[in-house]
């Protein structure tokens, strides 16, 4: 019996030694890729020291390329969210035509690289684009202007809320909102009350992961933006400057504030994972034990 | 023919209103006109922008990285996906969580970083480099920023895969005799090679497009490690629109077939699961 189970085992698994060997490869490859690059993120930008690194933070360029950054999120975040809920809504909720096609074209702005992605709103908008001289004869300015950034920035970040949304919203089905129309809501009481706390926590996912993606946008942004030190410089790109002028504490400073912004993002994420995992096991439960309790007749049938 | 349900929902003309006005506003009238702005430059003219020596080395070096790195992520990001869904060990919740990390920083700061560690005086690069193993400014640095990029598409492709795999199938294998190498080569992972080339052909999409990370490892030094983003970028900076939109226009090109081939592979790997 004993010969008998140890043999099984060694058939559907591998030896101790292959097993640890795996897994200490795989820590390795996560240290130099993973732990390596965020440590050396902080060391380097507390390399001389707390003061420094506040000094850092709170120059007025620096300062204005962080309230700059935090304005395109303000405006670029809330737009792709409506965009994304739209989307899915009509993709999740409904059958039509080319559905396929539209979710390509919704995922088109993953594959053009962001420097193409800048260009594009340089030559729509730029002195020697399309509408330039228009809007130049208007004194509207767009390319090395915020308005440039924004739309830039809105372009590569498009696809990541409706993304996170549609299989959600998918695997939610019609049935709720079906049953919450018979019983009298009208559209919007339905959407509010019924739609989006069934797709809340892929919706807050999307959010965090549209503004992380939105604040820490580079190639886009670098060809937009004319890098005018503390007028459209945005974060990323103030981290560059510093960087070109040989000031590696400034920054890793900077770069800091963004770094702890991917660490918040994935914190939110595992958070969001753990409650919607706890959430379906005690909604099994909950389904488990009334149908165990429920008088016979009230019993879910089986087919 | 699918019977066609009634459907009770409101609100489908709106919301499909507002994506298509969305949709064309932000990225196919952009896109568009790129496209017929290139119109403008005639066939001989294109033809020779897009194939300058310095352009060919830049090509040469954004699909030979982007290749390499997107070998090395199959290969690392199987043994990461196989490690975290098969094993039990310290730390396994911590590096499931940690996978998306490069999908979250700032691609500057993870070229910033990056750059840093591999330099002479790096926590790297102070072991490397007197090993003669230069990873800053060479484009052995343009291969370790697109790894560092490209680095969750395999897990996370392979993960849900590998999670729903039946065990009872390696059961078989072994019950009939093959030994668990045996059974991993012929019964493992010709069921994972699906959701292996799918990751793989996404981080080298990715990489292709990439910019933020490698232009502060990779130096850019032309006709050496200058990626082809950098040389678009370049040209702008030099006012040579034309030479800017031709570059741009052959990537745009090459990452909408990628896009095309890594759609055709999903829809084969969705039927050869069936």
């Amino acid at each position: 019996m004993g010969a008998g189970h140890a043999k099984s085992q060694r058939g559907t698994e591998e030896s101790l030694l292959v097993k640890w060997l795996l897994i200490g490869l795989a820590l390795l490859f996560c240290l130099v890729f993973l732990l390596l690059p965020l440590l050396n993120v902080f060391a380097q930008a507390f390399s001389k020291g707390l003061g420094t690194y506040l000094d850092a933070l709170k120059h007025p360029d620096s300062w204005a390329a962080i309230k700059l950054t935090l304005l395109v999120a303000v405006i670029a975040v809330p737009l792709n969210l409506l965009f994304g809920l739209a989307a899915a809504w009509c993709i999740a909720k409904f059958e039509f035509r080319g559905k396929a096609l539209l979710i390509t074209l919704i995922d088109l702005p993953f594959s053009v690289s962001p420097v193409v992605a800048g260009l594009m709103f340089v030559v729509l908008f730029g002195a020697q684009g399309f509408f330039g001289p228009w809007l130049n004869e208007h004194g509207v300015k767009i390319i090395f202007a915020v308005p440039g950034i924004v739309l830039a920035t809105i372009f590569v970040t498009f696809p990541f809320v409706a993304r996170e949304l549609i299989p959600v919203m998918q695997a939610a089905g019609n049935d709720q909102e079906q049953a919450a129309l018979t019983l009298g809501a009208n559209g919007w009481q339905t959407f509010w009350h019924v739609t989006l706390p069934s797709v809340k926590w892929g919706l807050i996912y999307g959010v965090i992961l549209c503004n992380a993606r939105t604040m820490g946008e580079y190639g886009a942004v670098s060809v937009v933006s004319g890098h005018i030190i503390g007028r459209t410089n945005t974060m990323p790109l103030q981290v560059e400057q510093l960087y070109q002028n040989a000031n590696t504490a400034g920054a890793f400073a900077v770069a800091s504030l963004l770094a702890l912004l991917a660490l918040v993002t994935l914190a939110v994420k595992t958070f969001l994972e753990w409650k919607q995992h706890r959430e379906f096991k005690l909604a099994q439960r909950a389904t488990l034990a009334e149908s165990a309790h429920a008088p016979p007749l009230m019993r879910p049938k089986s087919q | 023919m699918p019977e066609r349900k009634f459907n009770v929902l409101p609100g489908f003309g709106l919301t499909m209103g507002f994506t298509l006005f969305y949709l064309s506003a932000i990225v196919l009238i952009p896109i568009g006109f790129l496209v017929i702005r290139t119109l403008g430059i005639s066939w001989s003219d294109f033809w020779r922008l897009a194939t300058t020596d310095r352009a060919l080395m830049a090509y040469k070096l954004t699909f030979g990285a982007s290749f390499i790195a997107a070998i090395a992520n199959a290969i690392f990001g199987t043994l990461l996906a196989w490690v975290l869904v098969r094993y039990e060990f310290p730390g396994r919740r911590l590096i499931d969580a940690m996978v998306d990390f490069p999908f979250a920083l700032p691609t500057a700061v993870a070229g910033l970083t990056l750059a840093d560690l591999f330099t002479r005086n790096g926590w790297l690069g102070r072991y490397l480099v007197p090993m003669g193993i230069q990873g800053a400014f060479t484009p052995l640095g343009v291969v370790i920023a697109l790894t560092f990029v490209g680095m969750p598409f395999v897990v996370r492709t392979l993960q849900p895969v590998l999670e729903n795999f039946e065990r009872e199938v390696e059961e078989a294998s072994a019950t009939l005799g093959a030994g668990r190498l045996r059974t991993f080569v012929s019964v493992i992972v010709p069921s994972l090679l699906p959701p292996i080339i799918t990751g793989f052909a996404l981080a080298f999409a990715r990489a292709i497009g990439e910019y933020g990370s490698v232009v502060f490892i990779s130096g850019n030094l032309p006709y050496q490690t200058e990626i082809a983003p950098y040389l678009i970028w370049m040209r702008l900076e030099e006012f040579d629109y034309s030479g800017a939109i031709t570059l741009a226009l052959v990537l745009l090109m090459i990452s909408f077939a990628l896009l095309a081939v890594v759609n055709l592979i999903e829809r084969w790997a969705s039927k050869f699961a069936n």
